[in-house]
């Protein structure tokens, strides 16, 4: 009887093996995977940016002395972080065709994922500017600064460093967030990985991008963790 | 002339949007995508809540081999995307012999996910609390397990409210994420009717239904954010 365990154990290290860690077919299904990065990385340099703006712009006038202003900076933050991204991005590359306007993936991606990430970074932003003491605002007008200098040079560079935690914590979910361009078939790093599934039958390219994302994100993850330890002693 | 361009483009917006004969043929899908989805977010808040909260408290034990699987499990997960998790298992499991439905799928991957997130912020929680409300907590005769649960977990959690509630919601909103395999959530429900119909219009039934559901959560999510806000002494 526990011959016959060990033989059932053996069978399915086996299959698992031969399921998920296929060398073999991890080694055909590399290039087309690399090529998938690629573009998830383009994806990356094109919408961290932009969210990062877009997120400052609106921790800013979110700081008007205009109450209708930032009060349409509440409604649409809270409007973008109540729509899962999928769902936004699915409504703008299926649905504006049909307003007439055709939109490519990557435009589509750009565009929903500017929306959602900048009501994030706004949000991080809002905090950071928040933390910093009122006092610094009036001494730096006090020497006869603008309050756009005094915004530029004085409060958003010590409000930066007060939630550089946050902003890495948000830039990493955005990172993984690029996974969902696959979906309105834009080739990253997923999608491609997703190909090679249905071409091999197999799960090892998926178990292969997996292991991609995890070397390019553990060793943000770490640092995260550190900061964070460190911040709260 | 400038009036008819006007109105012509906002007929056509109401045209491609909001159809008011698909919207009435369409609604009772998308109810019941409406359903799906909140059984689906209903039971990854309990399930990875109390998973997180498991390993948090286990983790106080600080028994090195316990305490490295559980900082490996929590740093995987915080470093690999959620839809490559999906399709990994949904696509994966079955070739080990074992079939599991989409929703079980998505209830599973989303609560693990969940769990490693709740599980850093409850930690963080557990070494915020000072050492005197341990040392108090054992002299009065507790035993270590007691005075965890007792003392230290109940004023742990007040701290860990305002980032938890932030991170559930950002997770529960992944439940869009079934779609992909076929999970019959409002965005999947949205989706089909929109091929069916050849009409936007049941894409923004389903972006309205996900903004009905998740703003009273974000919005009473910025109210404990500002009550339960961390007080850094």
């Amino acid at each position: 009887m526990d011959r016959d365990a060990v033989r059932v154990a053996a069978e399915l290290m086996n299959e698992i093996y031969l399921s998920f860690f296929n060398f073999e077919i991890m080694r055909e299904a590399l290039p087309l995977l690399l090529r998938g990065l690629v573009v998830t990385a383009k994806l990356c340099v094109a919408v961290i940016p932009l969210g990062i703006i877009g997120g400052l712009v609106l921790a800013v006038m979110s700081q008007s002395n205009s109450r209708s202003l930032r009060i349409a900076v509440v409604v649409f933050v809270d409007l973008f972080r109540a729509i899962p991204p999928l769902v936004l991005l699915i409504l703008i590359y299926s649905g504006l065709p049909f307003a007439g306007i055709d939109i490519s993936p990557f435009a589509a991606v750009c565009v929903g994922f500017m929306l959602n990430n900048s009501a994030y970074y706004a949000e991080i932003y809002r905090a950071g500017i928040e933390s910093v003491d009122r006092g610094q605002t009036e001494a730096a007008r006090s020497t006869g600064m603008s309050s756009a200098q005094t915004m530029s040079y004085v409060v958003l560079p010590q409000a930066t460093r007060n939630v550089l935690p946050d902003l890495l914590s948000n830039t990493i979910e955005v990172v993984k967030l690029t996974s969902i361009a696959s979906v309105v078939a834009l080739q990253e790093l997923l999608y491609a990985a997703d190909m090679a599934r249905s071409l091999t039958y197999n799960a090892s390219p998926i178990v292969l991008a997996a292991a991609i994302y995890l070397l390019i994100l553990w060793p943000v993850v770490r640092l995260l963790s550190m900061m964070e330890h460190r911040v709260g002693n | 002339m400038n009036e008819t361009v006007t109105t012509s483009a906002w007929a056509r917006f109401l045209e491609t949007f909001f159809r008011p004969d698909l919207i009435e043929q369409y609604s009772g899908a998308i109810a019941k995508g409406v359903i799906v989805t909140c059984q689906v977010a209903g039971l990854v808040v309990v399930t990875g809540i109390a998973v997180g909260l498991a390993l948090a408290m286990i983790r106080a034990y600080r028994i090195k081999p316990v305490n490295f699987l559980i900082i490996v499990y929590v740093d995987v997960l915080r470093s690999l995307p959620p839809l490559v998790l999906i399709v990994l298992t949904y696509f994966g499991l079955p070739a080990l012999g074992s079939t599991l439905s989409g929703f079980v799928v998505l209830w599973l991957v989303l609560s693990m996910v969940l769990a490693a997130f709740a599980e850093e912020i409850f930690w963080a929680g557990i070494l915020s609390v000072r050492k005197g409300q341990w040392d108090a907590a054992r002299s009065t005769g507790f035993s270590f397990t007691q005075a965890l649960a007792w003392v230290v977990v109940p004023q742990a959690i007040r701290l860990t409210v305002a980032p938890l509630t932030n991170r559930t919601i950002a997770i529960t909103k992944n439940t869009a994420l079934g779609m992909v395999i076929g999970v019959p959530e409002i965005l999947n429900e949205a989706s089909t009717a929109q091929s069916f119909s050849g009409s936007a219009t049941p894409l923004m039934m389903g972006a309205i239904a996900y903004i009905l559901l998740f703003i009273p959560i974000v919005v009473a999510g910025r109210w404990i954010e500002t009550r339960f806000a961390w007080r850094r002494s």
